[in-house]
């Protein structure tokens, strides 16, 4: 059956969600020979008739279940890459703009092109909201309720730099009381734990 | 976001393509030459007028339609009389799940070989009172593994988007303070993390 392969492509895309498996150049590219083939069978079958040497009418059905396949084919494929643009997007937005080195590995050298460009457009395009230096809208997801926060670290991150330029020890289980902005990222990250009362 | 996404006219939408590849029974009207590997029981080259086969559905409802038809479809098996009579009876009892995974979308297309519309009443219907039991459920459940067994893949989005919804508003009515959370992503990455090691050591 035409269109077996492409179909799983799409499955695999399917099975994670919310993670990226590593990009599938295997069976990309047997698709790509089955698209193929069944092209040059419609051509040669086109010419056939328009040559005259065979009853004219008789392989439309055929070059028509071709090309049914041929675009079922194409459908999957970029419902594929478009699926896993979709979910590079959102690592952009939960990750930051450092992906992690097994994330990164899994990407093909075309996406990791796209991330990068879409990193360097979003950064610019940060910057240039309102008069003074831009807006991080990576900040802030919850709207914030006071300026200072309690922290407890989760791992022995190592030294980190603070937004005013002092230079903190994180600690594993540590507890910290810094400005919100300064934690913000690290909370999303899982290297801090937001502690509330 | 994702449930908005899962409706057809998405050329990219994951579900529509994964519903549109359930096979549906047909029948050749015309002869086609050169395609006998269609169908595995025979070594022919040409495909006869007459033979009856099971087909991915994107395939048999522009080959189906239109004046120049070469194929006949038929109802798939799950939305024949005697199902649709199951269906009638209680829909609530049925684990649509088993049914297939993709009731209502493959419904969607499946509609179209049946001219008197009994299908799209049964889809409705279906919906509709199976819809009272998901917000039920979505409502008053714990996050229990069992809960969404006999559910489709739509009615499954649809409970889990209710269920998060429900957990939010409840959250925000007991707790006052409003804590920062890891993103979902970093969180499940760890996690997947976490298993690999496991697997090397």
């Amino acid at each position: 059956m035409f269109g077996e392969k492409a179909v799983e492509l799409v499955k695999e895309v399917n099975r994670n969600k919310d993670s990226l498996s590593p990009y599938n150049t295997d069976l990309i590219e047997q698709v790509n020979k089955e698209i193929c083939g069944l092209i040059e069978q419609n051509m040669e079958d086109a010419n056939a008739s328009i040559a005259g040497s065979s009853n004219t009418a008789a392989y439309i059905p055929t070059v028509n279940v071709r090309h049914l396949s041929v675009q079922r084919n194409l459908r999957c494929l970029l419902s594929y890459h478009h699926n896993r643009v979709r979910c590079l997007r959102n690592m952009r937005w939960e990750f930051g703009s450092l992906l992690p080195p097994e994330i990164k590995s899994n990407l093909s050298s075309s996406e990791a092109a796209w991330f990068s460009s879409y990193s360097t457009s979003l950064a610019k395009y940060m910057r240039s909201i309102g008069d003074d230096g831009g807006v991080n809208l990576g900040a802030d997801m919850k709207p914030p309720k006071s300026l200072y926060i309690e922290v407890r670290c989760l791992l022995d991150y190592g030294k980190h730099q603070l937004g005013d330029g002092t230079v903190i020890l994180l600690k594993k289980n540590t507890r910290y009381y810094l400005p919100r902005t300064d934690c913000e990222e690290l909370i999303r990250l899982e290297i801090f734990e937001h502690l509330i009362n | 976001m994702s449930l908005v996404l899962s409706y057809s006219p998405n050329y990219f939408s994951i579900d529509d393509i994964l519903a549109s590849q359930e096979r549906t029974p047909c029948k050749f009207l015309t002869n086609v030459p050169k395609l006998g590997k269609l169908n595995p029981a025979s070594e022919d080259d040409d495909l006869a007028a007459g033979t009856s086969l099971e087909l991915p559905i994107w395939l048999v409802q522009p080959l189906s339609s239109g004046r120049h038809a070469i194929i006949a479809a038929d109802l798939p098996r799950i939305y024949t009389e005697p199902y649709r009579e199951i269906l009638k009876a209680d829909p609530v009892a049925v684990d649509l799940h088993k049914f297939n995974l993709y009731f209502y979308e493959f419904g969607l297309y499946a509609k179209s070989f049946d001219i008197r519309g009994d299908v799209a009443t049964t889809l409705i219907y279906t919906f509709i009172t199976r819809f009272r039991k998901i917000m039920d459920l979505a409502d008053n459940m714990g996050l229990d593994p069992l809960i969404n067994d006999g559910l489709d893949m739509l009615e499954r989005g649809l409970f889990f988007e209710g269920h998060k919804a429900r957990t939010k508003l409840n959250n925000w009515l007991i707790q006052t303070g409003m804590q920062l959370e890891a993103a979902n992503m970093v969180t499940n990455h760890k996690k997947r993390k976490r298993v690999n090691l496991e697997d090397i050591i």
